[in-house]
């Protein structure tokens, strides 16, 4: 099986925002929730970037460890998913996670979290079964159907890429030589522990 | 004829005019180059766009975190990377659970070791048989409504740390979880009481509580725990004052930094909240700790303890023993006004 990543090349991201439009409207992602985002880093000055940023499906993922009801898993392609059944949302993933991944619908008393929804890299819930329960809670299941996250498939500068992590590795390391030059795959380091050579 | 021919040259001349104008511009431009300029180029003077790019390891180096701008409305969002989050699963991991562990583990210990050598802490001169009012309904009821919120907040907060090592296995996923939900309401909502519970216990017991003299020496005779001996004490004890304080400050402490992690953001960013969790988790396995000497010193530890929180009348020789200058004070106040109750005549 695979091992599926998500690499956004900060030097083509033009912060159009169309992977967070896409996300939001294949998934129907309630109001309140950014599974994806963008993020601009020195905004305005020489040398800005902008890095689209949502779970990078971590390899030893920190928000499975400290999940005090233990209701993150990994599937065979290595995507990090979680039960909503079994979250109850009490926000600590969101303290270890690196990328301020997960999300967290304002149900119920005071500011407190509802069940906690993030980016699923398109892959649904534990449920594979393509009910509209299951999409409801999860959004769409892509990858069963043999495509990809859609957000990098809407991508205008196909700066986000999403797929096999060697596949788009390998497609960023032909894009760094022919240019000669490349702001590196922004938190890979942190979520794969590897980076790649540019 | 003549005449558009001469104004066709005269504007080509004056086109020839502009272009070495411009280009004498571009000359000096050129030579006037500064420095910081040709680093923008690659040695072959190709122009480089990642000149002045930033770098993810260079901001991580320098700032520990990478925050930029987004265009949503949440604005925590910015933050694009926190590798701190990694410190923090190590703390919830490993240091929480090791603290935990040894404070209420090695409490649990001790207290159980210190019974089997000291056994019941006995009212020497034996019951009197007449009592003394120690605290009243109030005081009873407010310390009964922080006690329970207390052990119901404590027993919902270790599931958190503790839960799922030692009772997901038993219970199974679903069960453990519509548990956990169950123990999370709980525990935001008893933080109310529990939260009043610990004002009214400062504001109605701080008299009493202010260390003084007495303090030092009931401290150097051990307390009369250790010993036979039984050093004089006012309403409150030493110890009583040291578990007063752990209340007052370690229950302020967790409150606070409860209503942060409740209300999350409202306040604080990430690096806050992790703070602010490390802080209630740690205050909370110490205060655990701490109630357990607590209960055993009210309960088994001690006969005739009980009843000051429990009817609310004291034995006067467990007083004698215990509180000697309460005691006294206590009845100078009640025999004051009418000296010694007056004996019925007999007839």
């Amino acid at each position: 099986m695979a091992r599926m990543k998500f690499l956004c090349d900060a030097d083509r991201c033009i912060e159009c925002n169309a992977c967070v439009t896409a996300c939001k409207n294949e998934n129907e992602v309630p109001w309140g929730i950014n599974r994806r985002r963008v993020v601009t880093i020195d905004d305005g000055k020489p040398g800005e970037r902008s890095v689209s940023m949502a779970c990078m499906h971590c390899t030893d993922a920190p928000c499975a460890a400290v999940c005090p009801v233990n209701c993150f898993f990994t599937t065979a392609d290595s995507v990090v998913l979680h039960s909503k059944d079994l979250c109850i949302g009490c926000g600590y993933c969101f303290y270890a996670c690196p990328f301020g991944a997960p999300q967290y619908p304002r149900l119920g008393n005071f500011g407190t979290r509802g069940k906690m929804d993030k980016c699923t890299f398109c892959a649904g819930g534990p449920d594979p079964a393509n009910t509209a329960a299951n999409y409801e809670l999860y959004g769409a299941d892509r990858l069963i159907e043999g495509k990809l996250p859609l957000c990098a498939e809407m991508c205008s500068t196909k700066s986000l890429l999403a797929g096999d992590g060697e596949i788009i590795a390998q497609i960023y390391k032909e894009r760094v030589s022919k240019r000669g030059y490349g702001s590196g795959a922004w938190g890979w380091q942190t979520a794969y522990r590897e980076t790649i050579a540019s | 004829m003549n005449e558009p021919r001469e104004s066709l040259m005269r504007v080509q001349f004056s086109r020839i005019h502009v272009l070495a104008g411009a280009l004498l511009v571009l000359l000096i431009a050129a030579l006037a180059v500064p420095a910081t300029a040709q680093q923008g180029r690659n040695p072959d003077g190709s122009v480089n766009p990642t000149a002045s790019a930033v770098h993810e390891r260079q901001l991580l180096e320098k700032l520990g975190q990478i925050d930029g701008r987004v265009s949503i409305p949440a604005q925590r969002a910015g933050v694009l990377e926190q590798p701190a989050g990694r410190e923090w699963r190590q703390f919830h991991e490993v240091t929480l659970r090791t603290i935990g562990a040894i404070a209420i583990l090695g409490m649990l210990a001790l207290l159980v070791i210190f019974y089997l050598w000291r056994g019941m802490v006995r009212i020497e001169g034996g019951r009197s048989g007449r009592t003394i009012v120690r605290f009243n309904g109030f005081e009873r009821g407010v310390h009964w409504m922080t006690a329970t919120c207390f052990i119901i907040l404590a027993l919902s907060g270790l599931n958190i740390t503790f839960g799922r090592v030692l009772l997901l296995p038993l219970m199974g996923p679903e069960t453990f979880t519509a548990w956990s939900q169950w123990a999370k309401y709980a525990h935001n909502f008893l933080s109310f009481p529990f939260t009043l519970g610990v004002v009214l216990i400062f504001l109605m017991w701080i008299a009493g509580n202010i260390p003084n003299r007495v303090d030092f020496r009931w401290i150097k005779a051990g307390g009369g725990i250790v010993g036979h001996e039984h050093p004089p004490a006012y309403r409150f004890n030493a110890g009583q004052k040291a578990i007063y304080w752990i209340v007052v400050l370690g229950g302020g402490a967790a409150a606070a930094t409860g209503y942060l992690l409740m209300f999350p953001f409202y306040v604080t960013d990430i690096a806050g909240m992790q703070a602010a969790q490390m802080v209630h988790s740690v205050v909370a396995m110490l205060f655990i700790a701490a109630m357990l000497a607590h209960i055993y010193i009210g309960t088994i530890g001690m006969e005739g303890a009980f009843e000051a929180m429990g009817t609310g009348d004291v034995d006067v020789n467990w007083a004698k023993e215990h509180h000697s200058l309460w005691l006294e004070q206590e009845q100078a106040r009640t025999n004051a006004p009418q000296a010694r109750p007056a004996a019925t005549p007999a007839e």
